[in-house]
């Protein structure tokens, strides 16, 4: 994790940003252990603005937090109504959708990053979603892409918090991201820019592992490695448990 | 409480899971019928994954149809012969139904195709239930002097391969029971079904059995075949989620007892008529969903080479 994180800071150092303003960042904690109660997790991100030089004039120093989840390919169907009864038919695939995107702000996103901003480094979640292969053939491909940020949001996957990130003399930022309990594993990309006059001066990157433990982790490593004994196992559990229900409640009735 | 599952990767009340389950249960003892054209649809309402739902409902009907059996095995109300006869037929029909599923899915229909099965099939057999089993309990209230009709004798005992079903009181030809356990093993494989609900009534309509020993022989054949479909989905989907699976078998065989024990009070008539109406409650629901305009007209699905 150090070596990482001195890897990303040495990288922030170097001339890519041109920048005298650069972010130092802390993590309640770089990894999320799904348990079997596991209830939905609240990440809380913190850092200080570090700089050489005094405090810029200009526009105030704003910042954006983008937690992002592992991407994979959606298939988005629509609907139509065909002999009286709704069915799938345009279907459009979507590249690479994360399983999981928040994004707070110190204000709102409009004000505080600049649209090209925006293309050039894909903050805003329709931004985050890639449909480059969307077929040109549907119509109205845009809304293929609509609906995966709707239904998402819906479930609470995908947000925007704007004011949520507290920042201090320009200097020291915090905020909280709630992760729902219905997280895919993987790892979880954590971005934070900074940004004057909506133009991003600075950014950090770092990673908070989602990992299921213990039994879950057991159970889902069987599951894929031996699926036979997995397969025999789930049979003879439930076998078992309803022999032994049958029996209990049997002389329960009997005594 | 909530509880994280493994494979379906969502987190549930555990007391929701429990209580489905128990619900379910008392259905599946009452009836004979594994429950899982009523689980399987719960499950998608709830947020599990539909092919998670449908392998682990395939686990879950193991266990609720085991502690079944064994209630029926005590009393004697399990036909074996025809049972094993019906077996046969369902586990060709089970391998013969994945085949068809993994080529619906090649298609990107199978959704639309399920859920056509489902109002197709509970809407026909729930209808010549419930007007069956009316008339049958409009006759039993006058009196009960006329005798109960038997089914002409016709094609079905004019086929060769004759084997005699004592339990089952009947002399008739192995090759209808062997194709009704392969058309029910087809649609329970395709369905996510135990497949209960239409095997009970073929039983009983189109063989002939005695209502008594119907529920222990299908609930016996059943286990067998959703075992087998269990082992299919492990293997090649990885989507039985067993933590999931032992939650509603806890409340599900404690609700087959229970409604094993009532089903075993209640007269057959009506408990056929309470099955008819629960089919077509079902059905209608579904149909419903097809008929009105959704409210979301789009849906997400996994991308790449499914």
């Amino acid at each position: 994790m150090l070596k990482r994180l001195l890897a990303v800071l040495a990288f922030c150092a170097s001339p890519a940003l041109a920048t005298d303003e650069a972010v130092v960042l802390g993590l309640s904690q770089d990894r999320v252990a799904i348990t079997a109660n596991f209830d939905g997790s609240e990440i809380l991100i913190f850092g200080a603005v570090k700089r050489e030089a005094p405090i810029p004039d200009g526009p105030p120093l704003e910042v954006i937090v983008a937690l992002a989840g592992p991407s994979s390919p959606v298939t988005v169907r629509r609907k139509e109504r065909k002999l009286g009864i709704w069915v799938n038919t345009d279907s459009v695939l979507v590249d690479l959708a994360p399983s999981f995107y928040a994004v707070a702000t110190s204000g709102p996103l409009d004000d505080i990053l600049l649209d090209t901003e925006d293309l050039r480094y894909r903050i805003s979640i329709e931004r985050a979603i890639r449909s480059v292969g969307a077929a040109m053939n549907v119509r109205g491909a845009q809304d293929f892409a609509d609906a995966v940020v709707r239904i998402r949001e819906d479930e609470g996957l995908y947000s925007i918090r704007e004011d949520t990130v507290a920042v201090d003399e320009q200097t020291l930022f915090r905020t909280s991201i709630e992760m729902p309990a219905d997280l895919t594993e993987g790892e979880y990309t954590a971005r934070i820019f900074l940004t004057r006059g909506g133009s991003v001066i600075s950014q950090f990157e770092t990673t908070i592992d989602v990992r299921k433990v213990g039994l879950e982790r057991f159970l889902y490593n069987m599951s894929r490695q031996q699926p036979v004994w997995y397969g025999l196992m789930s049979l003879v559990i439930a076998i078992a448990a309803g022999w032994g229900a049958s029996t209990a409640f049997r002389l329960l009735r009997e005594n | 409480m909530q509880i994280y599952l493994p494979i379906a990767e969502v987190s549930v009340n555990a007391f929701l899971l429990l209580g489905l389950g128990g619900m379910v249960g008392i259905l599946s003892g009452m009836f004979g019928v594994g429950g899982g054209f009523l689980m399987t649809p719960l499950l998608f309402f709830i947020g599990i994954p539909p092919a998670v739902a449908v392998a682990t409902e395939a686990n879950q009907i193991v266990a609720s149809s085991f502690s079944g059996v064994l209630a029926h095995f005590r009393r004697k109300t399990v036909d074996l012969k025809m049972g094993t006869v019906l077996l046969i037929g369902g586990l060709t029909g089970a391998a013969l139904g994945v085949v068809i599923f993994n080529y619906l899915k090649g298609l990107g229909q199978v959704d639309l195709l399920v859920t056509l099965c489902y109002v197709v099939f509970l809407g026909v057999v729930g209808s010549l239930m419930f007007i069956e089993s009316l008339n049958a309990l409009r006759k039993s209230k006058k009196g009960g002097s006329a005798p109960p009709k038997r089914r002409q004798r016709g094609w079905v005992h004019a086929m060769p391969f004759k084997m005699r079903f004592r339990t089952s009181g009947l002399y008739i030809s192995v090759i209808p029971p062997a194709l009704v356990g392969l058309f029910v093993g087809i649609l329970s494989a395709i369905m996510g079904v135990g497949g209960g609900f239409i095997m009970v009534p073929a039983m009983i309509y189109l063989l002939g059995m005695p209502t008594k020993v119907v529920v222990g022989t299908s609930l016996f054949q059943i286990i067998f075949v959703t075992g087998f479909t269990t082992m299919l989905h492990a293997t090649t989907n990885y989507t039985v989620d067993v933590v999931l699976a032992v939650l509603l078998l806890v409340g599900g065989v404690i609700g087959a007892q229970i409604g094993t024990v009532i089903g075993a009070r209640m007269p057959a008539e009506q408990l056929r008529v309470l099955l008819a109406a629960l089919v077509l409650v079902v059905c209608g629901k579904l149909a419903l969903d097809l008929l009105l305009e959704p409210a979301e007209l789009y849906s997400l699905g996994t991308g790449g080479g499914h």
